[in-house]
């Protein structure tokens, strides 16, 4: 089998793993180009039947507002549920403190909005678009990685993972995230969605933009950023490489217009796409602090 | 192109994690962002150099303490292949990971310290390895520098290991004379061993042959979902979801599910919006029947002319992997396929001493230990011995109280 043909068969049965051991499960969407490709992985699975579970979108009130248009042109196309939890209902609600400074962002916020979502609907599985090449803790996740009634995940009680069986037995209160796409990388992400002609945001591909740089890159200028005089905003040639809140996504100057210009420009980049994301820059370990807490 | 998942296994400074920091530094699978947050970390080898150990040290705790406590997943691609590799401890604690991260893997590679020759660990990891049927071995010798690249130290520890092999009957196995730390014979050639005539461990590594389940005689569909979409213009559509594990099945082909016993024809094969005529393992398809069968998840469509075995009653190895002991009055849940059931221990067998391959008898099955059982299942299970088709041989044991995955059993044989 070609390489990409194994993958999308491996993601295909972990989907239905979920559909077959879950009685509730959700899958996370956030408009970025890996909850996409799970979207069309789960048609696969899952057509001409619907899907066993509904999308979330766990919406920081910070969005880019072309995410949010393929969000809705997309639930549209497919039919399937969305549920949207908002981080500013949680903010209203005192659930949740709003950042200061420079820097501020709601992306941590996003963990009180998600574990408030997953309790509400009760649901026991949730299914994320992580990858392990990311990021070095995320190179130990399981594919079924079970968090407790707190929504944590603890590096050190993992489930040993033996051939593709995924157990997904839980307690009352306990969740899974799933993660189908763990063995893919960021490439083979874009190759799929190439082979696939799978749509995706226009932020992806390389468009002008007002934008400011911070920590040596670009945030795109937005009334979420907080600006001081220091700040510099100028119009420039951007993509995205991920889709997350705007006040934490940077951009890369880019004059990939195609999808087999990003290909060749990942091909020769040799800067990670988590390089591009400020939430990661805090600590080494910044990432294995914020999945102990409940991040994906 | 396709993908090699393997396997790294030896002992806590053999240099593992080196070895796997080299193949991604050297093949240029490193990013630039990921290499400066290296140079930032402190740890430095003595010469000052990197220390590409740290690239699979994911975890704070393992950073803390310079040993590498879990399976961490690394990729990397070349021109020809594409790899997953499984970065597992050899601490002597944790042969759980090893025996995890070789049941997803087709090759593993053995380090052997070139100082240290085959000692107890290398005959743990090889009898791990020949347990779970790995296809391919490699062995590198490694730490070659500190022997000044002699020709007698490596040609002894090869005959060593060809004894040792021979005594667990691994076939295909490959020697290589390497130095991570230095880089030789990893992904270039080194000019230090003029006298090693194969491959560096990289060309090795993408070239050597996967072998595939799918000219199997077994083959074997577990089904794990049913479509059913019930809409006016499918009323009557009845699809089943699953992957096939092994073998292949084609439109035409006599099937029988088990356990029931039914048979019927494969009517037509489905993958999204395309219908393939033949489905072979590995292939996540929709499968669909002449006949209308009760059919649900947990059962298994199995070629008409080739059955597997269907009891309650089996012999298998198992591996332990929880702190608590196995208790044979507890009821455990056994994970096969699709399918879930209650089971027992009949009877422990014997217990294999990993360090010396003899058998032993004590009763208590503790963290890491492995042994022959007899177990006895709720409901009846269609198998193969895991010796002759892997990919339906084997099955985990789960904690019913914790709900935790506790043993990795692969089944030898029918004991009904």
């Amino acid at each position: 089998m070609d390489y990409l043909d194994e993958l999308e068969a491996e993601a295909i049965y972990i989907l239905r793993e979920v559909a077959g051991q879950f009685e509730k499960p959700a899958l996370l969407f956030s408009g970025g180009k890996d909850s996409i490709t799970i979207v069309h992985l789960a048609l696969k699975a899952f057509r001409p039947g619907k899907f066993p579970f509904p999308l979330v979108h766990i919406d920081t009130g910070h969005n880019f507002e072309e995410t949010i248009t393929y969000r809705d042109e997309m639930i549209a196309r497919i039919g399937e549920k969305l549920i949207v939890g908002h981080v500013q209902d949680d903010i209203d609600a005192g659930n949740a403190i709003e950042q200061k400074g420079k820097n501020a962002s709601r992306n941590q916020l996003q963990t009180v909005t998600l574990l408030n979502t997953i309790a509400k609907h009760k649901f026991d599985a949730c299914i994320g678009g992580a990858r392990r090449d990311e990021e070095k803790a995320r190179a130990k996740e399981r594919i079924f990685s079970v968090r407790d009634e707190f929504g944590q995940w603890d590096p050190k009680r993992q489930r040993p993972e033996l051939w593709n069986l995924y157990n997904g037995k839980i307690h009352t209160g306990e969740n899974v995230r799933v993660f189908p796409i763990s063995n893919w990388t960021e490439l083979d992400v874009w190759n799929y969605i190439r082979r696939e002609n799978i749509p995706l945001p226009t932020i992806y591909f390389a468009h002008e933009r007002e934008v400011i740089t911070r920590g040596g890159q670009y945030m795109a200028a937005s009334p979420f950023l907080n600006l001081d005089e220091d700040d510099l905003i100028e119009r420039k040639n951007v993509r995205f490489r991920t889709v997350g809140d705007m006040t934490c996504t940077a951009a890369v100057e880019s004059n990939a217009h195609h999808i087999d210009d990003i290909i060749n420009e990942i091909s020769a980049s040799r800067v990670s796409e988590r390089g591009a994301r400020m939430d990661d820059k805090v600590s080494e370990a910044a990432m294995e602090d914020r999945k102990k807490g409940g991040y994906f | 192109m396709n993908i090699l998942k393997l396997l790294t296994a030896g002992s806590v400074d053999d240099g593992k994690s080196t070895l796997i920091g080299r193949l991604l530094y050297d093949s240029e699978a490193i990013l630039i962002d990921q290499l400066e947050a290296l140079q930032r970390s402190n740890r430095k080898n003595d010469d000052g150099t990197i220390d590409l150990a740290i690239l699979t040290d994911g975890l704070k705790a393992e950073r803390e303490q310079g040993i590498t406590i879990d399976v961490a997943y690394k990729y990397f691609q070349t021109e020809k292949r594409k790899f997953i590799i499984a970065d597992t401890p050899g601490h002597i604690q944790y042969t759980r990971n090893m025996v995890t991260g070789a049941s997803n893997s087709n090759l593993a590679i053995i380090l052997v310290d070139a100082r240290k020759g085959v000692i107890e660990q290398t005959i743990r990891h090889t009898f791990l390895v020949s347990l779970l049927g790995l296809p391919q071995v490699v062995v590198a010798v490694n730490k070659m520098d500190m022997v000044d690249f002699d020709e007698k130290v490596f040609d002894t520890i090869v005959a060593d290991y060809k004894k040792l092999a021979a005594k667990v009957g691994l076939e295909n196995v490959a020697y290589i004379p390497v130095s991570a730390l230095k880089g030789d014979n990893i992904v270039f050639e080194s000019k230090r061993t003029p006298w090693y005539k194969g491959s560096s461990l990289l060309a090795h590594l993408e070239t050597v042959e996967i072998p595939v389940d799918t000219q199997s005689e077994h083959a074997r569909f577990p089904v794990q979902w049913i479509i059913r979409p019930q809409t006016d213009e499918l009323h009557d559509y009845r699809g089943y979801a699953g992957r096939v594990s092994s073998g292949s099945f084609r439109v035409n082909d006599k099937v029988t599910v088990l356990p029931s016993g039914f048979s019927s024809t494969i009517s037509q094969i489905e993958l999204y919006d395309q219908e393939p005529a033949l489905a072979t393992a590995g292939m996540s398809v929709t499968l669909h029947l002449a006949d209308e069968i009760d059919i649900s998840r947990g059962d298994i469509l199995v070629s008409a002319e080739n059955t597997p075995h269907v009891s309650k009653q089996i012999e298998t190895d198992l591996c332990w992997m929880d702190t608590r002991a196995l208790d044979t009055t507890q009821t455990y849940f056994l994970q096969h396929n699709s399918r879930i059931t209650r089971c027992r221990i009949q009877e422990i067998l014997y217990k294999f001493n990993i360090n010396t391959l003899e058998k032993a008898y004590d009763e208590d099955f503790k963290l890491n230990d492995i042994g022959r059982i007899i177990i006895k299942t709720a409901d009846a299970l269609a198998f193969d011995f895991y010796q002759d088709n892997n990919a339906n041989g084997g099955a985990i044991l789960i904690d019913a109280r914790t709900n935790v995955t506790v043993g990795a059993l692969m089944f030898r044989a029918n004991a009904e």
